[in-house]
């Protein structure tokens, strides 16, 4: 008779197992860290509902399921598989993986600037393990973070960018990580590391896709660094199998004088958890945080976004809308921090919702937290449906009722998409968002 | 074309129509005045199909069916239109893109083929250029930021591209200059013809220069109180509501 696992058991065994096996592989201090991380990640356990972070996200789904590491079930993908995940008429660079692994074969880099690396973060790690060590798990939250702790435990592969100062990269940088299982649930820990040098410039597409209807947890830990006077758009698009677990933590660390656009649309996933965290650590950044996401059936999609306003002179931005059908349930959660030296700061925050059914759910909750005196601060949250005054005058105009609908939805979500700065990409997303609101019937 | 008998309607529990009768026959351009609140947008919205009013008693007929059991937008696509008191301000959908989509869905149901882009700018341009409008309205969202005057040019302009058999001008001149008002009434005009009907809600009897009315209805308590031509908003102009409010009393005394 076996003993019940539970989950952290279940990832102890598979931690032993990899640590072990690492050995020999990785520099000491790698495997320090991914020490120290798991017994952080141990003593924290999963998160429950009695946790404030999480008292609209139950795991239980993720807790409850016996998961084989994504290692250790190769599958192929095919080319083919791929093109309903690309965008038409832009040119860009692509490196892929696939459940966590690097895919050289999938992988498709153009010639990009003197001393720009785009690349597999293993091979990173094993080439030039010094960098690594300045740069990677300094930031995200595996103190913190039980899901952020067991991906830096697990940390191996993923995607390394590195943009030197002063150079301009023209064309988009696309991490696509693709997920596929065959036969039991598989997780993965996919890890990002985005260093930009100074006066550098870059945009980046960094996209988690399912290729059909699996379930499986992708645990990814993105850190992002920006340098001084560096501009850097980062777009998060996330398409995972409607049916798959989705756990994504973002760090952005800002510099004196940078500026960090993010956009995070979540279109698939069953079981969602978004962090970003921004730092703004030197005067006169500018950060914004945008997302859109759209759920439906019984999807839960939960955003918590965190904006630390450290140093004075920084301003932010950040509006987030979710369209909720069906019993879809939403969560947004955004804190702003302002420390008492951020004088002068100017922060803004909307968060709005559409529920489309009277089953849908949102919980919201802006977290102001100011502690200097010379600050513009302001949040607001509006959930609702549509406008029956709206619905009307499309209405009285002809339009039929589902088509007054789609198109009052379609406007409301496309107020994100319209602040993307790559035209290409935007009608991309739009397409598949297009597809996947409700239609007339 | 509009028959309306003994129509009763009720928002919010509250009574507002409290017994119309009203024959609007083709070719004829009604004009309808009365007191704040009396109950005028009431009644062109309930012809519109707006859902916030409950029928209570009576009937509507439109070219003898019961309008009352259409959706709006089938009564838009037979041909009703109402231009609103205050246009509405859609953020996200583009002007041009919601015009073109209304025709359609019209000419959808009238079994017209559906224009292209090419077809539905000429006839666009050709419309704006009557109602002498800023192009750039025109890839604007909806009534967006429009001023109060650019927004009831609007209405007339989409009226004016969609045709229809019987509009419903709910005080459109509110709030525009004697130039725009002189456009205005010149985009109605425009459209009037043997098969057409106006029923136009006004308060001044100034637009009623440019659009003569055939008939002129004086509404008040959500009654239709005195009906006459076009003399009657020249009177009113003169003596105010009041004057009918003071001899409707004299009739009930007499009475
Ligand atoms: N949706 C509504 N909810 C509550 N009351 C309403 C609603 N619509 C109209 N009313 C009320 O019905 C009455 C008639 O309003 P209506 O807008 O029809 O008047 P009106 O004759 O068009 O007035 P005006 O000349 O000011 O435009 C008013 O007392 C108004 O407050
Ligand atoms: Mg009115």
């Amino acid at each position: 008779m076996s003993p019940v696992m539970t989950t952290e058991s279940l990832f102890s065994a598979q931690f032993e197992a990899f640590i072990r096996e690492k050995e020999d592989r990785s520099p000491a201090w790698l495997q320090r860290v991914r020490q120290m991380a798991f017994n952080r990640f141990q003593q924290m356990g999963f998160p429950t509902m009695e946790d404030e972070e999480w008292r609209f996200t139950p795991i239980h789904p993720i807790t409850d399921t016996d998961f084989v590491p994504a290692s250790a079930a190769p599958v192929a993908i095919t080319v083919g598989q791929l093109e309903p995940f690309q965008f038409a008429g832009m040119e860009y660079s692509q490196i892929v993986f696939v459940n966590g692994r690097y895919s050289p074969e999938l992988t498709c880099l153009h010639p990009l600037p003197k001393g720009v690396q785009v690349g597999s973060l293993a091979a990173h790690l094993s080439d030039d393990p010094d960098t690594a060590d300045t740069y990677l798990a300094r930031f995200a939250a595996q103190d913190t973070h039980a899901f952020a702790a067991l991906n830096t435990a697990f940390m191996d592969d993923g995607a390394f960018v590195y943009i030197p100062r002063s150079v301009v990269v023209e064309e988009p940088i696309r991490l696509l990580f693709v997920s596929a299982t065959e036969n039991a649930p598989t997780v993965s820990h996919p890890r990002v590391l985005v260093v930009a040098g100074a006066n550098s410039r870059c945009s980046l597409i960094e996209s988690y896709v399912g290729v059909q209807r699996d379930v499986y947890l992708t645990n990814a830990v993105t850190e992002i660094v920006v340098g001084e006077n560096a501009v850097v758009d980062h777009y998060k698009t996330q398409r995972e199998s409607m049916d798959a677990y989705h756990v994504s933590y973002t760090h952005a660390q800002l510099s004196r004088n940078a500026n960090f656009r993010s956009h995070s649309i979540t279109l698939g996933g069953g079981l969602v958890r978004n962090d970003v965290y921004a730092l703004l650590n030197g005067e006169g950044i500018d950060c914004t945080l945008n997302g859109l996401y759209l759920v439906n059936g019984r999807r839960l999609v939960d955003n918590h976004t965190t904006l630390d306003h450290a140093r004075p002179h920084c301003s932010s931005h950040q509006i987030y809308k979710g369209v909720l059908d069906e019993h879809g349930r939403g969560v947004f959660n955004g804190k702003i921090y302002v420390r008492q030296d951020a004088q002068k700061t100017d922060a803004k925050q909307t968060n709005q919702a559409l529920l489309l059914s009277d089953n849908a759910q949102i919980n919201t909750k802006p977290q102001l937290e100011i502690f200097a005196d010379d600050v513009k601060c302001t949040h607001g949250a509006t959930v609702g449906q549509l406008d029956a005054d709206q619905l009307f005058y499309l209405r009285a105009r002809g339009i039929d009722r589902e088509d007054a609908r789609s198109l009052l939805i379609h406007a409301f979500a496309m107020d994100i998409l319209d602040r993307i700065q790559i035209e290409a990409l935007r009608r991309a997303l739009d397409e598949v968002m297009l597809a996947q609101l409700p239609k007339p019937h | 074309m509009l028959e309306i008998r003994n129509l009763r309607a009720r928002v919010e529990g509250k009574e507002i129509l409290k017994g119309i009768n009203l024959t609007v026959n083709a070719g004829e351009v009604h004009a309808i005045m009365g007191p704040n609140g009396s109950g005028k947008s009431t009644l062109a919205r309930v012809i519109a199909g707006h859902e916030d009013y409950e029928v209570t008693e009576g009937e509507v007929l439109y070219n003898g069916v019961n309008l009352l059991e259409m959706e709006p937008e089938e009564r838009a696509q037979e041909g009703i239109f109402l231009a609103f008191q205050y246009p509405v301000e859609i953020p996200g959908v583009n002007n041009s893109y919601f015009l073109k989509a209304a025709l359609n869905a019209i000419r959808k149901h009238r079994g017209q083929e559906e224009l292209d882009a090419m077809e539905f700018l000429a006839l666009v341009r050709e419309k704006m250029k009557l109602l002498e409008m800023d192009n750039t309205l025109l890839q604007r969202p909806v009534n967006e930021g429009f001023s109060g005057g650019e927004k009831k040019r609007n209405e007339i302009f989409q009226m004016s591209v969609l045709e229809p058999k019987l509009a419903l001008l709910d005080e459109t001149d509110s709030g525009l200059d004697i130039d725009a008002l002189k456009i205005v009434a010149n985009g109605v005009n425009s459209l009037r013809s043997p098969e057409r009907a106006f029923v136009v809600v006004t308060h001044y009897q100034r637009l009623l220069n440019y659009i003569v009315p055939d008939i002129v209805h004086v509404m008040a308590d959500g009654r239709i109180v005195r009906s006459g031509g076009k003399e009657l908003a020249l009177e009113l102009e003169e003596k105010g509501y009041g004057w009918i409010e003071e001899t409707e009393k004299a009739a009930l005394v007499n009475a």
